[in-house]
């Protein structure tokens, strides 16, 4: 693949700096990566991943805008309320950079589907807002071996970490089971203001970029904690557990679960 | 002084910065190691930043030439990948 003339001047910034290079725009150019929601999160992780150039983004979410969303989800606009969230991720997207090619998918994973949707991309995203969403994305990444970036937000705190299958911890090394429901905030609990996602889904897009491009160190058996209010970050070490129900030495779960019954009002 | 024979030479007269190191970095990259590259340019300011971004990325600047009114020629070896 050569870069063509209007690609040296879009990502002339890229190819200045010494750690990316021509080679590495190539990279992302034909990197593939998959999201999980096109939210809070999802919205930023994809615009700055499709501004990057990175080739291939699939784009998971079965939902449609809200008003109550655009307070946060970029990607998404007042005129398209009641469009879905993906179709519409896919406009913005490629508006934004024609070299991206955005596949919109627009179901509701599971673990019938999950491990089918994740085959043929390189690095997993997960940007859901639900816990057995994200219990379910964890094990299928350790399932198939594929690099995971996980971020969550709630009111002004937010979290990521880099899950690499393997090589380091997964989320069951840190909570081996989803909370109990009652733990989890309901939804007149959960507010989170508007630029936190901007911050953490920023900070997911860095680390994928990261990976595609093999520079730096991913937040691999590391947590970093962003305290919006106390404008403060904070990296907490998550060494990689041996009884780990899904990555230790001698896994329990060998195949994928819902806990979507146990679930059904917590959303947020 | 013997004179240096360039494996591949590029004309990147009227582009300006940042293109002209964009331009000299992708042709660079296609190169093999110790192989050299001459760069012909008239933009003043890429005279003197091309030199040193390339020592920035490791590579040897073998010569920096004003040839005439208005050009440069600008020799660098590929020292690394």
């Amino acid at each position: 693949m050569e870069l063509n003339d209007e690609q040296i001047h879009r990502y002339s910034r890229h190819i200045i700096l010494p750690e990316v290079g021509g080679k590495g725009q190539k990279r992302l150019l034909s990197a593939r990566v998959i999201m999980v929601g096109a939210g809070g999160l999802g919205c930023p992780v994809g615009y700055y991943l499709a501004a990057a150039g990175v080739g291939t983004l699939g784009v998971i979410d079965n939902d449609t805008i809200e008003l109550s969303n655009l307070q946060r989800q970029i990607a998404h606009s007042t005129e398209r309320v009641g469009m879905h969230k993906a179709d519409s991720a896919k406009k913005t997207f490629e508006a934004l950079n024609p070299d991206v090619n955005v596949i919109a998918i627009k179901e509701r994973i599971s673990k019938d589907n999950i491990l089918d949707l994740i085959k043929d991309y390189d690095i997993v995203v997960d940007g859901s807002d639900n816990f057995p969403t994200r219990y379910l994305v964890n094990d299928a990444c350790v399932l198939s071996g594929k690099p995971l970036v996980s971020g969550a937000i709630l009111r002004f705190e937010g979290q990521v970490t880099t899950i690499l299958p393997g090589e380091g911890h997964c989320y069951r090394c840190l909570f081996e089971e989803p909370p109990p429901p009652g733990l989890v905030p309901s939804c007149q609990e959960a507010g989170v203001l508007g630029a936190l996602p901007g911050v953490i889904g920023g900070l997911q897009a860095m680390e994928v970029l990261k990976l595609i491009l093999g520079k730096g160190e991913p937040l691999k058996n590391r947590l970093l904690i962003y305290d919006a209010l106390k404008a403060s970050f904070r990296k907490v070490k998550i060494p990689k557990n041996p009884k780990c129900p899904v990555c230790g030495d001698e896994p329990t779960i060998r195949e994928l679960h819902d806990y979507e019954a146990e679930y059904c009002q917590v959303r947020f | 002084m013997e004179e240096i024979k360039p494996d591949k030479t590029i004309n990147i007269k009227g582009l300006v910065c940042p293109y002209t190191f964009v331009k000299s970095k992708l042709a660079i990259e296609d190169m093999e190691v110790g192989e050299v590259l001459e760069i012909v340019l008239d933009y003043p300011e890429a005279s003197r930043s091309i030199p040193k971004s390339m020592e920035d990325h490791g590579h040897k600047v073998l010569k920096v030439e004003k040839v005439n009114d208005t050009d440069w020629v600008i020799v660098i070896r590929k020292e690394r990948d």
